[in-house]
């Protein structure tokens, strides 16, 4: 009786560890479906108005230019290329990224009064891009390798199916320690993210709407909200003049180019 | 005010009949000296400083014109008061290497406290005390990206002299300088052609540039005005003569300028060096400045961002030649809020453990809406002794005796500047 008693705790222990990694499993799974589906655009270009929203209500106005190169090779993420517009203060200002799968991102701030150009360290991910609620790790390209993964489960999402899955971040220096996200399960596109600080406690909320299809292929969000829990204050992106095929190449996106970007 | 006027109107002109782009900033600026001048009454200066840019491109962005014009009115310094074109350019861009021709302004460097590497364009003295603000050159440059780094190669045609401060100009030595009496080595003048290189490599965290100057030195050295009659008079008696009246001339040399920067980045640090080797003004010399910058994001669990500097700054040149910036530790601190209104604040201290001066550095910004920025400067030095007299200096020059205080020259121009920026 006893060992047949330790029998079955075996097995429930098993089988519960089996589960834990089915769910790691799939929910890399999930995340993979979704990069193959995001993967094959090339190239992009957009603008995107930016709305600080304060507690009370202000508003604060950010417009930028954002041209992407998709990252070829198993080691290249995509490279991307910012241009401010607005505020006028900092117009002309460009931020050139080249993001890596398994190591730190790599990125440079042109800085046009000085005609310098500033290598930015990588540990500032969590600080706020242009006093938003989007941190620099928020804005820079998700590679499936950044995370590990756990599949929750499906849940109905407005008019959608969901998976529900967590991410952890494999970066020490990333402000979160988890993010729970909401996929739905028709085009894998994030439908929404609750961002979990250093304390475990949430964060910040992530709401994606306005998703348009371009080219047929590839999924696109017109708005973004995040929703600081902790401050009550909002920021809005909303992406506009997607362009997709626009022939960059690697030499658009050297230290040469980020002086001319303007 | 006319200049003024013809600026706006050609601008006008450049937007509505072609169409092209136009950005300008204008601002307001407010000085005060909390100390009297040796030399000028004043300690309030207001100054106001238009400046544009006229972009235009054609070609797919592979073809790139750039028109900066610039224009100063300064209520005291006539040496400051300017109409000046920054840069007037054209860049053409190939897949793999581009050349850009006309007046253009280019920067090398990594450090914060010296930019001892960056050497292609003059410093304008006058405009702003950080010596950040440069003159265009004119240049034809081109710039070629490889698998083995990026490879830039400048014939820098004409050359522009360092401004100073004018009879009525502020912050200013105790003894004159005449601009308009420079001499330089070069038969040339200012109409040498100099030339410069530079390779950089970004290797993973490493980042390596080497680069060559040969040309008609940016900074000069000075002569005074004393003929050698008056110097064997002097070293005897030490008594001027009732008429003469002390001041520096700028002296051009040709030298030749091989430039070191390095740049390793580990997490949030930083590690900094540049360093110099130059040859032709008296004996080769060395220079170097060397430290770190280490960023530490979201202090205390709010937004706020603090990178701490600290750098130590070399010569090798004998006192009575270097420059006051020869044994000296830079200690600052950068903080950004990465607040809506970008503020920002840098605190800096230049401290000579030799000479005990200090230079104390204060720069700090924020937006007050979209449009417009507010920004609050200040320098301070601190045990510089008293400023010596126009006399004194040409005196220990013929003695060959470095100042014990090499910076009590500036210990009356403490100065506080308040700037308002409109963006267009």
């Amino acid at each position: 009786m006893r060992i047949i008693f330790h029998i079955f705790t075996l097995l429930v222990i098993a089988s519960n560890s089996t589960s834990a990694a089915d769910k790691a499993v799939h929910g890399l799974e999930i995340a993979n479906e979704a990069d193959a589906r995001y993967s094959g655009f090339g190239d992009s270009r957009a603008t995107m108005k930016m709305v600080l929203i304060s507690k009370a209500g202000d508003q604060d106005v950010r417009e930028l230019r954002v041209d992407t190169l998709e990252g070829k090779g198993k080691d290249n993420g995509d490279k991307s290329l910012i241009v401010f517009d607005l505020p006028r203060d900092v117009r002309g200002t460009a931020l050139l990224t080249w993001s890596y799968k398994q190591q730190d991102d790599d990125q440079w701030l042109y800085l046009p009064a000085l005609r310098r150009v500033k290598t930015i360290t990588s540990n500032n991910k969590s600080g706020p891009f242009m006093g938003s609620e989007f941190s620099f790790e928020d804005m820079s390209p998700q590679e499936v390798e950044k995370y590990t993964y756990k599949y929750l489960r499906d849940e109905a999402c407005g008019e959608l199916t969901c998976f529900v899955y967590e991410r952890f971040p494999v970066d020490e220096n990333s402000g979160y320690t988890k993010q729970v996200v909401w996929m739905d399960n028709q085009e894998y596109r994030v439908q929404k993210i609750d961002f979990y600080d250093r304390k475990k406690t949430l964060m910040k909320t992530l709401s994606v709407s306005g998703y348009a299809l371009y080219s047929n292929r590839f999924w696109r969000a017109a708005k973004m909200e995040m929703v600081n829990h902790e401050t009550g204050k909002r920021t809005e992106l909303h992406w506009n003049d997607y362009q997709f095929g626009n022939g960059f190449a690697d030499a658009d996106f050297t230290r040469n180019s980020l002086q001319r970007a303007r | 005010m006319r200049a003024i006027a013809v600026f706006l109107l050609c601008l006008g002109l450049m937007t509505d009949t072609f169409g092209w782009e136009v950005r300008g900033a204008a601002s307001l600026e407010e000085r005060y000296f909390p100390h009297e001048s040796t030399v000028v009454s004043w300690q309030w200066n207001s100054s106001l400083a238009l400046t544009a840019e006229v972009l235009h491109d054609w070609n797919d962005r592979n073809d790139l014109f750039t028109f900066v014009p610039y224009v100063r009115l300064d209520e005291h310094d006539s040496e400051r008061t300017q109409v000046d074109i920054r840069e007037l350019s054209w860049v053409h861009v190939e897949p793999n290497w581009e050349s850009r021709v006309g007046v253009r302004k280019v920067f090398w460097g990594v450090t914060e406290g010296r930019h001892l590497v960056d050497i292609v364009n003059q410093t304008d003295f006058v405009d702003q005390i950080d010596e950040e603000e440069k003159f265009g050159q004119p240049m034809i440059n081109f710039s070629t990206v490889t698998d083995w780094g990026i490879f830039d190669v400048y014939a820098l045609i004409g050359f522009r002299e360092r401004t100073f401060p004018g009879e009525e100009g502020r912050p200013r030595l105790p003894i004159p300088i005449d601009a308009d009496a420079s001499v330089y080595e070069s038969a040339a003048e200012d109409h040498r052609i100099d030339f410069a290189a530079r390779w950089q490599l970004y290797l993973g965290d490493w980042q390596i540039a080497i680069s060559h100057f040969s040309g008609t030195s940016r900074d000069p050295l000075f002569v005074s005005n004393v003929t050698a009659e008056l110097a064997a008079v002097l070293l005897t008696t030490g008594a001027f003569p009732a008429t003469f009246e002390p001041k520096l001339t700028p002296l051009y040399n040709v030298i030749d300028q091989t430039g070191l920067e390095l740049q390793y980045l580990y997490d949030g640090w930083l590690l900094k060096l540049e360093a110099i080797s130059r040859s032709g003004q008296k004996d080769r010399y060395h220079a170097a400045d060397v430290g770190f910058e280490y960023t530490q994001s979201g202090i205390l669990g709010t937004s706020l961002d603090v990178g701490w500097i600290l750098e130590y700054l070399w010569e090798s040149r004998e006192p009575i030649d270097a420059s006051p910036f020869d044994q000296d530790w830079l200690f600052g601190a950068r903080l950004a809020l990465n607040d809506a209104a970008g503020s920002e604040l840098l605190l800096g201290l230049l401290y000579d453990p030799h000479t005990e001066e200090k230079v104390f550095n204060l720069e700090s910004s924020r937006r007050l809406n979209n449009e417009i920025r507010v920004s609050l400067e200040a320098r301070f030095y601190a045990d510089t002794g008293t400023a010596p007299q126009a006399k004194v200096i040409i005196l220990g020059n013929l003695k060959n005796e470095p100042f014990a205080k090499p910076l009590s020259v500036y210990s009356t121009e403490d100065l506080v500047q308040a700037t308002i920026t409109y963006y267009f």
